[in-house]
């Protein structure tokens, strides 16, 4: 087994990460909300967050913004000798406009997304990049969306044996 | 407990537009995980409580926000085996195509993008996040069994380093520099 299995999570981290990747309530108590439904403290929930943040289960809570009316944001993919890859892709993530940044089985391996304020910052930030990094970017910005990440449900009963 | 705002601070959500930037800026990072987080943020920017709550409904409201909640590492729960699914699909035909992957429980995103011949030929995109390798391609065969899409060339580009991972950032002013700094994993899998 991978290590991740090692992290095992109580009732009420399963049950937040299920009923809350989204609709979080907003309102001046939100967490108190939360407490009610799950019959816990408001104090429970928070630290209960706060563990999964320390855990790096949860990145953050908060908003995931539409791409196109928060800003300009595209997909992008450097084909890189693997032999540079890790090099390559630390330069990529110095770039405070990148955010995702993974090694993809592909002859272009090194997938990234992107993000400024407007569609100018976004084609220099695409240039520096290819400048500094000495390889070309296939830019591939989203023309439409289909299906947009809402989150989705975790099964953690396969390797624990705890169902919710 | 603080104190109640006043009715007029009730009556308008109206923030400045450097106020307006500020709250962008700050919720990018996540809220605050304190017992009253949208008052945490007024503070922040110098706003009541309500004038944050209502800005955050209208920003929803106006899909510029199109989730919002716990966002997750799913790697750290396991799902390590996260395949990106190219499509290279007739033009006359993606509409038809997207619809059918969007409507699949497994697909967590699904979007149109250009080709760029002739290193390039795939204009659909999806996400499967899966326990393993094996999960995620059987699941990609039973789709295209069901759905009789076989006969469209597909790449399965699994991830198997993540170097970054977290939210984007549109905000020009970086109001919390220190709640910015990248949370670069470098999480093998496989």
């Amino acid at each position: 087994m991978m290590s991740y299995s090692s992290v095992n999570l109580d009732g009420l981290s399963q049950k937040l990460i299920n009923a809350y990747q989204k609709g979080f309530p907003v309102c001046s108590r939100p967490f108190l909300q939360l407490a009610e439904r799950f019959n816990c403290s408001e104090q429970e929930v928070i630290e209960c967050l706060e563990q999964l943040q320390q855990q790096k289960i949860l990145s953050r809570l908060g908003p995931v913004l539409d791409h196109k009316k928060a800003g300009a944001s595209t997909l992008a993919a450097l084909a890189v000798p693997a032999e540079q890859l890790d090099e390559i892709a630390e330069i990529v993530n110095k770039f405070e406009q990148v955010n995702h940044n993974y090694a993809r089985e592909h002859d272009y391996n090194l997938w990234f997304v992107a993000t400024a304020a407007d569609a100018e910052g976004l084609k220099q930030c695409l240039t520096n990049i290819h400048q500094q990094t000495g390889f070309e970017p296939l830019v591939l910005p989203m023309e439409k969306a289909y299906h947009i990440d809402l989150g989705f449900e975790i099964n953690f009963s396969d390797h624990h044996g705890e169902k919710l | 407990m603080m104190a109640q705002p006043l009715m007029s601070e009730l009556q308008s959500s109206h923030l400045t537009v450097e106020q307006y930037s500020q709250l962008f800026t700050a919720i990018e990072s996540g809220l605050p995980l304190v017992a009253q987080p949208y008052l945490a943020l007024a503070e922040q920017i110098g706003a009541s409580e309500e004038q944050v709550i209502e800005t955050i409904k209208e920003w929803q409201q106006q899909g510029l926000i199109r989730r919002f909640g716990l966002v997750i590492h799913h790697r750290k729960l396991g799902y390590v085996a996260n395949a990106m699914v190219v499509w290279d699909v007739a033009n006359e035909d993606i509409e038809r195509v997207a619809e059918l992957l969007s409507q699949q429980k497994v697909v967590t995103l699904c979007y149109r993008r250009p080709r760029f011949l002739p290193h390039w030929p795939y204009n659909l995109f999806c996400m499967i996040h899966g326990k393993n390798r094996a999960q995620v391609l059987a699941q990609l065969d039973e789709i295209c069994r069901v759905n009789k899409l076989q006969t469209i060339d597909k790449k399965v580009l699994f991830s198997y380093k993540a170097y970054k991972q977290r939210g984007g950032r549109y905000s020009n002013t970086q109001l919390n520099k220190s709640a910015t700094s990248t949370a670069a994993t470098t999480t093998r899998n496989k």
